[in-house]
């Protein structure tokens, strides 16, 4: 029972990065490999403040206006002046930008990992079985953010101006939409999405270095490919799936050495029984 | 007064120049349409005016106002948009979201609910499938949806790109009456068509494009009776 808790709550976080992916890959076709380390540069935040004040909640704040923000600076500076050029230029610029993040935090923060005490949750029992309260509330709040989003999507004017866009720029100009201004807004909930992400997993692992975010960012993005990539139901259900398996493999002893080879193994499988995922939807060609 | 002006319009794809110096106006209340064949240039002149493609040089005025380099998002704040080519609804939104979208740039709720009715009462087939996704209409229908999600921000110039293509010869009037219609509540239109016939037969003048250039221009009229337009357009 507690192995698929702590699955379901690890999924938790896979899925909110795995947002940020396929929402940046759905509307603006790009693959920002970057994104892993803003949940590195949200755990540095929570870090600092958390030295400074002492305050939790005031240090979560901070850390998803630094996300935020940074999102919004890495795409307008390091995205938007190449809108138009190859895809192969981008992912190389998004590497770029992923090292430069990485070597920024090496710099001001040093190599070493570095401690973060976070307020102990604990644990609390229901009906005789002991739960973690830091799964429990990164499954609450995990919950109700996705679906915020969802409701977010598809209920107000921004969010289908963001289907709108994801769909077809060109047309979506000739609704009045500024293509430019919705690209913008969706790094920046990726962003913060990441944020939340950095924090629950600070809640499961309390330490953080320059190179935190690449494995979990690798996690999420293999997520979202098996969700397929562009879906946002597909991304939280994709991420929920890793998470669940990651634990429940690493509960069993003969199998739990072989836990990323079997949760990327899960992705070559996927890609060759469904190429776009298991919610990914299938362009139509125009002729 | 001269609604949309262009003057000397220059387009280049890569070192390949699409448009070499194209003039016309369009008049307020009329109908004026452009004719050529294929990679004449005419998709390029709209995009170009909607500011989807870049302009190498001359400049495109709305209104008074030149608008050569402004983006086209800013462009249909100012009462101009376009049914483009190929129709673009957006095949994954029900028809009523297509609609919603069409009204972007409209802050009045209770107006854009007026508006959205009213469409579905101009277009029945559309009222019926409010709630349908778009992708699953047929031809005649989305080109429908892609005329009606246009006028939802009520447009003072409507530029239609190819409306009656792919359509079966019913379904060609009924866009050419459409058009007739919007005219008559307003709307200047600039047409872009290869039905010559029909285009001709709508508007009020028309100019014929020949590898990004100019050729001839008068009433629609006119250029029905034209040598050279009958030879190549008209079949005869």
């Amino acid at each position: 029972m507690n192995i698929i808790l702590d699955g379901l709550g690890l999924g938790a976080i896979y899925a909110l990065i795995a947002l940020g992916y396929t929402m940046v890959y759905g509307i603006a076709k790009l693959l920002n490999f970057a994104h892993g380390d803003i949940i590195m540069v949200g755990a540095y935040a929570i870090l600092t403040m958390l030295n400074m004040t002492g305050n939790p909640w005031l240090a979560v704040i901070v850390s998803v206006v630094v996300c935020t923000a940074a999102g919004i600076i890495i795409e307008r500076f390091a995205y938007r002046p190449l809108r138009s050029a190859s895809p192969l230029a981008v992912l190389i610029t998004a590497i770029g930008v992923s090292y430069f993040l990485q070597s920024l935090a090496q710099l001001i923060f040093g190599a070493k990992s570095r401690p973060v005490t976070l307020p102990a949750l604990g644990n609390i029992t229901i009906f005789g079985a002991s739960f973690s309260v830091a799964t429990i509330v990164t499954l609450v709040v995990g919950a109700i953010i996705m679906a915020a989003l969802t409701l977010f999507v598809n209920f107000t004017r921004t969010g289908r101006a963001m289907q709108a866009v994801s769909e077809d720029k060109g047309a979506a100009q000739l609704m009045g939409i500024n293509v430019n201004r919705i690209i913008m807004i969706t790094f920046a909930i990726g962003s913060a999405l990441a944020a939340f992400a950095s924090l629950f997993y600070l809640m499961q692992i309390p330490a953080t270095s320059p190179t935190l975010g690449s494995m979990p960012g690798i996690k999420a993005f293999t997520a979202a490919v098996i969700g397929g990539i562009g879906s946002i139901p597909g991304a939280m259900i994709g991420g929920v799936l890793l998470g669940l398996i990651e634990k429940i493999c690493l509960s069993i002893p003969v199998l739990s050495a072989y836990t990323t080879a079997i949760e990327f193994g899960l992705l070559i499988l996927i890609l060759l029984v469904k190429p776009i995922g298991l919610l990914g939807k299938k362009r139509r060609v125009k002729v | 007064m001269a609604l949309l002006e262009i003057k000397d319009l220059h387009v280049f794809y890569g070192v390949i120049q699409a448009l070499k110096g194209i003039d016309f106006t369009v008049n307020e209340g009329e109908i004026v349409t452009l004719i050529g064949a294929n990679g004449a240039g005419k998709t390029t002149i709209m995009q170009s005016i909607m500011g989807l493609i870049p302009v190498h040089s001359g400049s495109v005025h709305y209104d008074g106002q030149d608008i050569t380099k402004m983006p086209g998002h800013k462009i249909v704040n100012l009462g101009m948009t376009q049914v483009p080519e190929g129709r673009r609804i957006f095949q994954e939104l029900t028809v009523y979201e297509n609609l919603l979208m069409g009204a972007y740039t409209g802050k009045d709720k209770a107006q854009i609910k007026r508006d959205i009715e009213a469409t579905c009462t101009r277009f029945p087939r559309l009222g019926e499938r409010k709630n349908q996704i778009a992708g699953t209409l047929s031809g005649g229908e989305q080109q429908m949806l892609a005329m009606g999600r246009a006028m939802m921000c009520h447009p003072k110039l409507l530029m239609l790109d190819e409306p009656s293509m792919g359509l079966s010869p019913l379904l060609v009037d009924e866009v050419f009456d459409i058009i007739k219609d919007f005219r008559d509540n307003g709307t200047t239109i600039l047409l872009v068509e290869q039905n010559a016939n029909k285009a001709l037969d709508v508007c009020d003048r028309a100019y014929v494009l020949e590898n990004g250039k100019i050729v001839l221009t008068g009433t629609g009229e006119e250029l029905a009776q034209s040598d050279l337009v009958k030879k190549a357009y008209l079949g005869g």
